[in-house]
């Protein structure tokens, strides 16, 4: 499976009794950006380093370039552009030296200069790593991983610690390497940047998948999740209302919630002409992925036992996510 | 596929990638403070201290004949062994080790050009600290520079071998700590600016600086073979931290 960038199979890891990963499988196809996303210790580094060649799978299978990470490091590591989470350059190197060894470990490196310029480090060429700071060390990382000209690179959380306009400048970068042909695979827990940049978006909940889709996938599935109706103050839901978790915010704003598709909106809004009201405004709000990525994670912490994953392919949504979304309203 | 990223992976040769790795190590070298003077203004200041005057109390009546080469002994642990210990550590503690590990670099390519970049300075040293000593009056018998490298050799393996143990096993602190004591502890047991308590065999077993610097004095002072017991503590200490270095070594 050659024309997969990465493939994990059942990826298992531990450290000692705790286990951070529990039989994780992803696919990231050649060109494409995969986002993982998940609370801190939802066991998405420790993914990575088993991607990295860091850390060896206490079980499943890890396919990086069709090559194995450990067993074919040396030949592995060229082709892989890897951005940790912090630190890995010597403090006392300026930006420029450091910047300058690793284009000097590649056959066709990147023009360095250009690669300054580019992330804003041309006047910290001369500074120390140590000197930089956390936003202004995550660029050289970045450029750092991108030097050699990768086919697929490993970010793990690239804009932490970075100010916005850095973090807009990472993520042009970003979409112009996904353009450029290189695969990506990225660690965030920035809801708008895995939004923005992913093709595929894998959630991951207390070290196992919790939901995978594309962006637009994971939310189209949560559906619509709010009706707004603004109508003569002062009605009291019966009927068919009663089905519908119904609140009055501020007299005449009516929010509805429940599960509300097509057939439920003409049932609420029939209701409201039933009743003899002037509906002078009617607005749906669909979920955003920070609904979905809270609602699954937060079902974690609730004590839910149970795995609930929302495996979502061509919109449609394989298990049940009203479980999911109950336990959150509890 | 065009463009500014296009996928063009690729190793440079591997010359080109340790070169460049040992360039990097000496600039960080001379521009860390505490390691420049640890590497030649420590042994300097002994060599002309306790060579060209009286302070301290020396065997025989050639000060130089004796200094000369437990200075030479000194800088090869200092370099090989303290300053080894410290920057491991301190790499280690960094992700530095991880991170070039992880690159075209690889990790064999990483221990190679740290061990060429340590023998470098240690060369480097030792010609400037002998060519000092020549120029204020000692005067090295010159045919028996092979087993004074030989020895040399062994001593530097074996002080590796114990830095890098110590930066895998230790935090980088305590690395730091441990590595400066031993230093000055083997510089005031070993011998080098004064007589120690002769300890005969059993101490050049137990101080393997003690052994370097008696093996230096035996060749190239004196123009005398180096003792076997000191070849055989040499290579015992050799085989031992080297083997221990290479099953406890870690990269993170």
């Amino acid at each position: 499976m050659t024309d997969e960038a990465v493939e994990v199979r059942d990826i298992v890891v531990r450290y000692g009794d705790t286990t951070a990963v529990d039989g994780v499988s992803l696919t990231v196809p050649r060109g494409r950006v995969l986002s993982l996303l998940g609370h801190n210790g939802a066991g998405k580094t420790s993914l990575l380093q088993v991607c990295e060649g860091f850390r060896r799978a206490d079980g499943g299978t890890a396919r990086v370039l069709g090559l194995d990470p450990i067993d074919d490091h040396d030949a592995l590591m060229p082709r892989l552009g890897i951005m940790l989470q912090s630190g890995g350059v010597y403090p006392w190197a300026t930006a420029g030296e450091i910047l300058r060894l690793f284009a000097s470990f590649a056959a066709t490196p990147l023009d360095v200069d250009m690669l300054l310029d580019r992330l804003g480090l041309r006047k910290f060429e001369r500074t120390r790593w140590r000197r930089l700071s956390g936003g202004e060390q995550q660029r050289l990382s970045l450029a750092i991983a991108l030097v050699g000209r990768p086919e697929l690179v490993f970010l793990d959380e690239p804009t932490a610690g970075m100010d916005t306009e850095a973090r807009h400048t990472t993520w042009q970068l970003i979409e112009e390497l996904r353009a450029d042909g290189v695969s990506v695979l990225l660690t965030t827990h920035l809801l708008d940047e895995a939004e923005r940049l992913a093709d595929a978006v894998v959630i991951m909940r207390a070290g196992v998948v919790a939901a995978t889709g594309s962006p637009a996938e994971l939310t189209a599935a949560a559906g619509i999740d709010l009706l707004e109706v603004r109508a003569d103050p002062g009605l009291v839901p019966a009927g068919r209302l009663a089905d519908f978790k119904v609140t009055e915010s501020t007299p005449g704003e009516y929010s509805i919630s429940g599960a509300l598709d097509a057939t439920a909106i003409s049932e609420v809004v029939g209701w409201f002409a039933g009743a003899g009201a002037q509906v002078t405004a009617v607005n749906t709000r669909r979920r955003t992925l920070e609904d979905v990525y809270l609602k699954l994670t937060k079902a974690d912490r609730s004590g839910g036992s149970g795995v609930d994953v929302v495996k979502v392919r061509g919109g449609h949504a394989e298990s049940s996510d009203q479980t999911t979304g109950e336990r959150v309203h509890r | 596929m065009s463009g500014t990223f296009a996928p063009a992976p690729g190793r440079a040769p591997v010359r080109s990638v340790v070169a460049s790795q040992i360039r990097m190590e000496l600039t960080l070298t001379a521009r860390r403070g505490e390691a420049v003077v640890l590497a030649l203004a420590v042994p300097l200041l002994v060599m002309l201290g306790a060579g060209l005057t009286e302070v301290t109390n020396v065997p025989g009546d050639d000060r130089l004949a004796f200094v000369v080469p437990g200075v030479l002994a000194l800088t090869v642990l200092s370099t090989a062994f303290t300053g080894q210990a410290i920057t491991t550590g301190y790499e280690r503690s960094y992700g530095v080790l991880k991170r070039l590990g992880a690159s075209p670099l690889s990790r064999p390519g990483l221990l190679f050009a740290k061990t060429a970049a340590v023998l470098g300075l240690i060369a480097g040293q030792l010609i400037v600290l002998a060519a000092v000593g020549a120029a204020v009056g000692w005067r090295p018998h010159l045919e028996a520079l092979l087993p004074a490298l030989g020895v040399t050799v062994l001593a530097t393996a074996a002080y590796s071998g114990l830095a890098l143990l110590m930066a895998s096993l230790l935090r980088p602190e305590a690395t730091t700590g441990a590595a400066t004591l031993i230093y000055v502890l083997m510089l005031a047991a070993g011998g080098i600016m004064f007589a120690a308590p002769d300890l005969g065999t059993a101490g050049w077993f137990l101080l393997p600086l003690a052994a370097h610097a008696e093996a230096l004095r035996a060749t190239l002072s004196h123009g005398e073979s180096v003792p076997l017991a000191i070849w055989l503590s040499l290579a015992a200490w050799a085989v031992v931290m080297v083997t221990a270095a290479a099953k406890k070594f870690r990269w993170e």
